[in-house]
């Protein structure tokens, strides 16, 4: 709206801004960089580092530009509009001063500091600060605080702007970091040093902006110039949360997130953070075979031939079970080798819900229809058997802010769990689920009159026996409430794996006359390939000789009978696809470990033995096949969101029948153990045994 | 000032009294429901005067009652000196060293406490006595000055020297009533040696014409 902006000059430079900017969003406008150290974009404005003083033209004092608006600028004396320097020496003095006395009190020991070479206050010294100090007293010393087995504390080195106080307390919604004391004896710690147990914890080590809550794990690992990037997506939930991965030389050293406006803002969970640890261990790096009950090492060449033997006979006795951590590709090369071998048995959904897919079923039956931006448009949301907070930790960040900010009203059926926002709990079981939609006060009224209302079905409800019908149900009720509308589709559905979305979008499930997870694990098979799949019964499948192809020696491997050594998801290139149906490209940061194969190859020389080529020799050729056969995968970084939600039939998704009247219960119980790179992360067992209350541990 | 810390040794648990309890119903009947966090600096002061000091289950009892996370009361804790942290004696002497207080011979006072009492923050042996240098407390017409801290309150001790600080220490040593305000010829804090405001019946209250205290029912004078 033109009412709303303002002419102001910055610098002689006249631009116009909206009112509602700060001085120093202005000046950024502008083109002009104010350093800072309090202030953060995602967090509400503290203005007590003074680093961002800007000269106000008639202001007798500069002003803080992070906690000053536009509307609140004066004019000059004859109308002129009002104005502000940036660059004057007035500005320069007192970044200068500001600078001084922020490193009286902090130490000059860059060269030990896990935080050189990408600090803030490095660099902003710098660039604005004097060549020396006036202060020849002791600096004060501050003692290190216990903060859990992820951030490592140098308190000495805080600067005490508090952005991991409002992290904590605004973003994550688990208020256990405070500023105690006062003046200089402040202290930045957690109540009686107890440790931070948000599952967003990690990402106050990327807001400090100086080295003093560092990253345990990678302490003393390695100086950010050594370490090449690779900007990728993660694979610990559905979120596809966009990452960078840096190594050195072959191993995995950190992982950071990066901005995506549409996921994961600038937020990762402390499993995504953490998994790079997986990465290092228990590593699947040649092949095995088992004999008289014993693994044996294997050439790639006889392990092949293993694998070609037993996938040669009876074909509806043979079955393929995708994993959570499947890059499309992958997936794609499989079943491609499975049609050529006639192989009907295929799922990718290892934890039985009961979602179809393939042709004649809408995309928007599976998909996060809502994307997961728009959670910040809706106005009345409700939970269906699903625990956002450690199925998704950073999706239920974005729903705790749009609790904060927009008043959107939260109901929960399923289990009454600390989400970290308040919520109006409407059941437990499936049959509240059916019932709501009779009800006529209470919360489905909101949810009725929410001009933008939304479903989140999570997996746990719909892995269920009954989970179709509660689809069903769920997207009845979707209907119910107008969920479904030209330009809005509130229908969502959250999935907790990775590859999920994409495995659905490929038709990775079981064709005609083929068995899915639990018709295989009832024995009828001969052969089972496990692509990473490791979240089974595995004493399940009787006497049936199982192949896994994977990278990691977790359940699946144990069971195995030979193992075909794969790459992790870091370790080649891929698409992957989140639960709004985005597609994402991961890139490779390191190469797979020892003899290990990336996984689309290992299928396509397994067809070559068996005589059926696949009609690709690299991963550009499958990808044009790939996208030759389904278009989709090739709309990269798109959310379809409402697109074609007229003619969605809501109402018509699952299966009608009758409903259990069962609790619900989450898909996730524990956040730091879902897959098995997660598994083999030291840092996240520690997490989570330290999250295991004594009496849960004693009920196991 | 110094970096405060909770006491190391804590009570297992902290309750409020029956007196306690309705103060506490008093301060939380002044705020809104939504915006009761707003009273937890009377909570704190109140858990410290039923107590002498504010322990770290009291902490944890405000935070719950007041349903703020515990880190929120711990700040505030220990953001206020006036909060004391570890156990105190029967008397907390605070005495006053800021400049006027310094100029009018505090430093005296302070050795007297070193002498008698030991170190600054800890209990007397006899448990008696606890002494802290605090900042100007806003008497500085009377100065030097301490506020003495006991069961009967709060109260300024004004105008005082060594030698009347040590005759001081020893009445409230042997449970004598002391005279509270200045321990000079003079009333409050006019000239010495005036003749003005000499008239006893200006301070028994007689003088005062009752007035409605606005919010009230009740008359005062």
């Amino acid at each position: 709206m033109s009412e709303d902006l303002r002419k102001i000059i910055v610098d002689g430079e006249e631009i116009e801004v909206p009112n509602s900017y700060t001085l120093l969003q202005a000046a950024e406008e502008a083109g002009r960089e104010i350093p800072r150290f309090c202030y953060h974009e995602r967090l509400s404005v503290a203005g007590n580092c003074r680093m961002c003083l800007v000269e106000l033209v008639g202001a007798p004092k500069p002003a803080a530009s992070c906690a000053m608006q536009v509307k609140d600028m004066r004019g000059g004396p004859n109308g002129e509009p009002p104005a502000m320097n940036t660059l004057s020496p007035m500005v320069k003095k007192a970044r200068e001063g500001v600078m001084e006395f922020l490193l009286i009190n902090h130490p000059l020991d860059c060269p030990i500091c896990d935080q050189g070479g990408e600090c803030d206050l490095q660099d902003q010294a710098l660039a604005y600060g004097r060549t020396g100090s006036r202060f020849p007293e002791n600096k004060r010393a501050v003692e290190d605080k216990e903060m859990g087995p992820i951030i490592g504390t140098e308190m000495t080195r805080c600067i005490q702007c508090t952005r991991c106080v409002r992290f904590v307390t605004e973003v994550a919604g688990s208020p256990e970091i405070g500023m105690i004391g006062r003046g200089e004896d402040a202290e930045i710690t957690t109540y009686l040093e107890s440790a931070v147990e948000s599952e967003l914890s990690g990402n106050v080590i990327d807001l400090c902006p100086v080295g003093a809550l560092t990253s345990k794990p990678y302490a003393f690992n390695a100086r950010p110039w050594e370490l090449s990037k690779t900007e990728t997506i993660d694979v610990m939930d559905a979120l596809g949360s966009n990452i960078r991965v840096d190594n050195r030389g072959p191993a995995v050293l950190r992982i950071m997130p990066r901005v995506h406006e549409g996921v994961n803002e600038e937020w990762i969970s402390d499993k995504t953070r953490y998994a790079w640890e997986g990465l290092g261990k228990q590593r699947l790096d040649k092949p095995y075979l088992r004999e008289n009950g014993k693994l044996r090492p294997v050439s790639w060449s006889d392990a092949l031939s293993a694998a070609a033997e037993k996938l040669s006979g009876d074909a509806s006795r043979i079955g393929i079970i995708g994993g959570d951590l499947n890059s499309v590709e992958e997936l794609k090369a499989a079943k491609d080798l499975a049609e050529a071998l006639g192989i009907a048995s295929i799922d990718i959904r290892q934890d039985g819900a009961k979602i179809s897919a393939g042709p004649g079923v809408a995309r928007q039956s599976y998909l996060f229809n809502s994307t997961i931006a728009g959670i910040e448009d809706a106005d009345a949301i409700l939970l269906v058997g699903v625990n956002p907070r450690v199925e998704a930790a950073v999706l239920n960040a974005r729903i705790r802010k749009t609790w904060l900010h927009n008043d959107t009203k939260v109901g929960v059926i399923g289990e009454a769990i600390d989400l970290t926002y308040d919520y109006e709990h409407v059941g437990t079981s499936a049959a509240d689920l059916a019932g709501l939609k009779r009800k006529r006060s209470g919360f489905i009224k909101t949810l009725k009159d929410a001009e933008r209302p939304m479903i989140i079905v999570g997996t746990g409800a719909l892995s269920r026996a009954d989970g179709a019908q509660i689809l069903n149900a769920a997207g009845d009720l979707a209907a119910a409430i107008g969920a479904v509308k030209d330009d809005w589709n509130g229908f969502s559905v959250l999935h907790t794996a990775a590859s999920r979305v994409g495995g659905l979008d490929l038709g990775f499930v079981p064709g005609e006359g083929g068995h899915d997870v639990a018709g295989m694990q009832s024995g009828a098979m001969d052969t089972l390939v496990l692509l990473g799949a490791d979240e089974l019964d595995m004493s399940s499948f009787g006497d049936a000789f199982v192949i896994y192809v994977g990278s990691h020696g977790d359940n699946g491997a144990h069971r195995a009978d030979l193992i075909l050594p794969g790459a992790a998801w870091t370790e080649q290139d891929g698409l992957f696809v989140n639960t709004e149906g985005r597609v994402q490209l991961a890139y490779r940061s390191v190469f797979p470990k020892g003899e290990a194969k990336e996984n689309w190859a290992i299928f396509r020389a397994l067809s070559e033995r068996l005589g059926k080529t696949l009609p690709y020799d690299n991963l550009e050729q499958l990808r044009h096949k790939l996208f030759e056969d389904h278009p989709v995968f090739a709309g990269i970084d798109h959310a379809p969101g409402a697109e074609g939600a007229a003619q969605f039939d809501v109402k018509s998704i699952g299966q009608a029948g009758d409903i259990a009247d069962e609790p619900f219960v989450a898909a996730v119980s524990n956040f730091y153990f879902t897959n098995p790179i997660a598994r083999a992360s030291e840092t996240l067992a520690a997490c989570a045994a330290l999250r295991a209350e004594p009496e849960q541990v004693a009920a196991e | 000032m110094s970096v405060r810390r909770l006491a190391k040794e804590q009570p297992e648990s902290f309750a409020f009294n029956k007196k306690s309890e309705d103060e506490v119903k008093f301060w939380l009947g002044k705020y809104p429901e939504e915006k009761k966090a707003s009273a937890v600096i009377p909570m704190l002061w109140i858990a410290q005067k039923q107590e002498g000091w504010v322990s770290e289950p009291a902490i944890r009892d405000i935070a719950a009652r007041l349903e703020m996370p515990y880190i929120r009361v711990y700040e505030v804790a220990t953001f206020y000196t006036m909060f004391n942290l570890a156990p105190v004696g029967e008397n907390l002497v605070q005495v006053c060293g800021t400049t006027p207080c310094m100029l009018r011979g505090s430093g005296d006072l302070i050795s007297v406490c070193k002498n008698r009492i030991g170190k600054s923050g800890e209990i007397s042996e006899d448990g008696k006595f606890t002494w802290v240098e605090v900042e100007c407390m806003g008497a500085c017409a009377n100065a030097p000055m301490i506020q003495l801290a006991n069961k009967d309150g709060d109260h300024y001790i004004e105008d005082l020297d060594a030698e009347k600080f040590e005759q001081l220490l020893d009445d409230l040593a042997a449970g004598k009533d002391v005279k509270f305000g200045p321990q000079s010829e003079r009333n409050a804090s006019e000239p010495h040696g005036t003749k003005v405001l000499s008239d006893p019946s200006l301070y028994d209250g007689s003088k005062a014409k009752p007035i409605k205290l606005p919010n009230t029912e009740k008359a005062e004078g």
